[in-house]
């Protein structure tokens, strides 16, 4: 049974090296990767079942023992996390075939290793091998963001390939530090490790995990290290874009990740060491998200700069580390990934119908499908910026109840608030312009496009997962306490990595 | 040895922040470079600086050099490698279509063509 956990890698790799030799004809590569990403979302349904049973399962690749071998581990965090890949891709796949995949060489094989890389980074029990997962992930999205070229794709791409190289090197640095002091780097063996590393050497795991926490906080787009991510985004094709709304969610996963089970409460030298540098961090990146949201002339840049805000909001409830913040910012994480990638799917589907004025935001004589497209922003909106009755507001409810009682409660609480407010105003100007005021303009656009509804499904499927996620916010939650249950109880991923016998046997000694 | 690979650990990083840190994209690329070559030394030498000792099993071998690090410094070293190759065409491309090579420029907000656009 436990084969399967290594499916969401293996599938996106052969649906991408199949898709390759399909180059010639692009509607069966199309049809490939759609049941490809169908594929991959019903077996990450099954891993995801299979998770919920509660056993941290392992794969060990070539049956290597545990801490030697690669091995694949499958918890309800990365059950949850591949899931939640494998449903935005489906309706980002399903958006791109529809014009998108054509402006450009090998939409599809990159598409899928992106696929690979991102479940990868969920699913490895290994802190080498995300790395190697993180590179295959940011391969494919330096092929995809150069998706149809142009002089300002090729702008971003440079600053952004310079800046995630640098962010390599960063982690290659780390890997580097926490491999020459504990002589490991498995993620359960090494939780076991730091807490032995002798007194001389506590200083450079200090080093080694926080530099560790500086690459994770660059994925995540975390102030001062998110300046990447609205030039990066807003170059990128839709769909891209809309797939990026995952990645970001890589960066928190690996925080969440290594921070708790590596560099938890029991990491010995390095224990809770990214706790107090992620709070104010997450608050700056709330302040510049709505600053942004507010400043923005263009819908795509207000919507990249709100992605930037639901991090910070994130990452506030990640900083305390305990059972209650985690499954609020869990909870948060799935609503923020569905609804970044339904608002970049709508405001593609915006500028295409407004001809000149395209996404800016200024208004226009009315566009086709004005009232769908309306009411769908309108929903995405709402979710946004946490109004009720979506899950934008379950869960910042969810974050401001699991903050109440830390010591920073004012803080968390003066900043969610007042950048939610921000948000709103912005959102509500976006609205009314793309909208209302666009109804008092008079004139047709040109070339008017026809009103079909077809184009619009896929945006509509995310919006509606966001309020699936609303609606059935009870069992959602429930599933995610156990997950964060398991997070902060991090004894049953280290056994079911390296096993009951090996745990006995396990005091060998620290370089 | 040990000073000697550090301090040359220690110059190429410092070069390749201080040429990273530059406005045009030839130095920035040269600095990546500089980077990659000090973090390949680097990881080399967490498996300890040894001379004379196998990495592989033998049955007359008393001490062995590690050779995990060895495993990751070849991965790192085909990853950037890679990598580098690509930043250069991007810059390469990026200065044949814009006419500038500086990477501290605002992106230019050109419009895009019509057809670029979801005709859908």
């Amino acid at each position: 049974m436990s084969g399967w956990i290594i499916a969401p890698i293996i599938i996106p790799g052969m649906a991408a090296a199949l898709l390759l030799l399909l180059r010639r004809s692009p509607n069966l590569q199309r049809q490939v990767s759609l049941a490809a990403t169908a594929l991959l979302c019903l077996v990450s349904i099954e891993l995801f079942m299979l998770a919920t049973e509660g056993e941290v399962l392992s794969y060990r690749l070539g049956d290597w023992p545990a801490p030697f071998g690669i091995i694949l581990v499958l918890d309800r965090l990365s059950a949850t996390m591949v899931l939640l890949s494998g449903v935005l891709a489906s309706a980002v796949i399903l958006h791109a075939i529809r014009g998108w995949d054509e402006k450009g060489h090998h939409f599809h094989p990159l598409f899928q290793f992106q696929l690979m890389g991102i479940n990868g980074a969920f699913l490895t029990g290994d802190v080498f091998n995300l790395f190697v997962f993180f590179e295959v992930m940011l391969i494919a999205s330096y092929g995809l963001l150069l998706h149809g070229g142009g002089p300002r794709r090729l702008g971003a791409g440079f600053q952004y390939v310079a800046i995630n190289l640098l962010g390599s090197t960063l982690f290659l640095f780390a890997v580097g530090t926490i491999y020459g002091i504990t002589g490991t780097l498995n993620m359960a063996d090494l939780a076991g490790k730091v807490g032995q590393v002798a007194a001389g050497d506590a200083a450079l795991l200090r080093t080694g995990a926080l530099l560790l926490f500086v690459v994770f906080a660059l994925k995540a787009a975390l102030v001062p290290l998110h300046w990447w991510l609205p030039t990066a985004y807003a170059a990128a094709p839709a769909p891209v874009a809309a797939l990026f709304a995952i990645m970001t969610k890589v960066g928190a996963y690996a925080i969440i990740r290594v921070f708790t089970l590596v560099f938890g409460a029991e990491g010995g030298a390095a224990a809770s060491i990214a706790a107090p540098w992620i709070m104010p961090a997450a608050l700056a990146t709330l302040a510049i998200g709505a600053i942004g949201v507010l400043a923005s002339r263009v819908l795509v840049d207000l919507v990249c700069f709100a992605v930037v805000w639901s991090m910070g909001s994130l990452l506030v409830a990640v900083s305390l580390f305990d059972a209650r913040s985690l499954t609020a910012a869990l909870y948060y994480t799935v609503h923020s990934t569905l609804i970044g990638g339904a608002l970049f799917l709508l405001s593609d589907l915006i500028a295409a119908r407004r001809g000149r004025w395209r996404d800016d935001l200024e208004p226009s004589p009315v566009m086709a499908n004005a009232t769908v497209l309306g009411g769908l922003f309108f929903l995405a909106a709402i979710a946004m910026s946490g109004l009720p009755p979506l899950s934008g507001f379950i869960g910042k409810l969810m974050i401001l109840d699991a903050t109440r009682s830390s010591g920073a409660a004012g803080w968390i609480w003066t900043f969610v608030l007042t950048t939610s407010l921000v948000v709103i105003i912005g959102f509500s100007r976006a609205g009314t312009t793309l909208f209302w005021k666009s109804e008092a303009m008079a004139g047709t656009l040109e070339p008017r496009l026809p009103v079909r509804p077809a184009p619009i499904v896929p945006a509509a499927i995310l919006v509606l997962g966001t309020a699936l996620l609303s609606f059935g916010a009870g069992p959602v939650t429930r599933h995610l306490e156990a997950t964060a249950q398991q997070l902060v109880t991090p004894q049953s991923y280290v056994d079911a990595v390296l096993g009951q016998s090996a745990h006995a046997q396990r005091a060998t000694e620290v370089r | 040895m040990e000073f000697l690979v550090a301090s040359a650990i220690g110059v190429l990083s410092a070069a390749g922040i201080y040429l990273i840190l530059r406005g045009r994209s030839f130095p920035v690329i040269i600095g990546m470079t500089f980077l990659s070559y000090g973090v390949n030394v680097f990881l080399f030498a967490m498996g300890r600086l040894a001379i004379d000792r196998p990495p592989i099993i033998t049955s007359d071998a008393a001490d062995y050099a590690d050779p995990l690090p060895q495993a990751l410094v070849l991965t790192a070293i085909v990853i950037s490698f890679g990598m580098t190759a690509l930043i250069v065409v991007l810059a390469l491309r990026g200065f044949l279509e814009t006419g500038s090579d500086r990477v501290d420029e605002g992106i230019p907000k050109l419009p895009e063509p019509a057809e670029e656009r979801l005709t859908s």
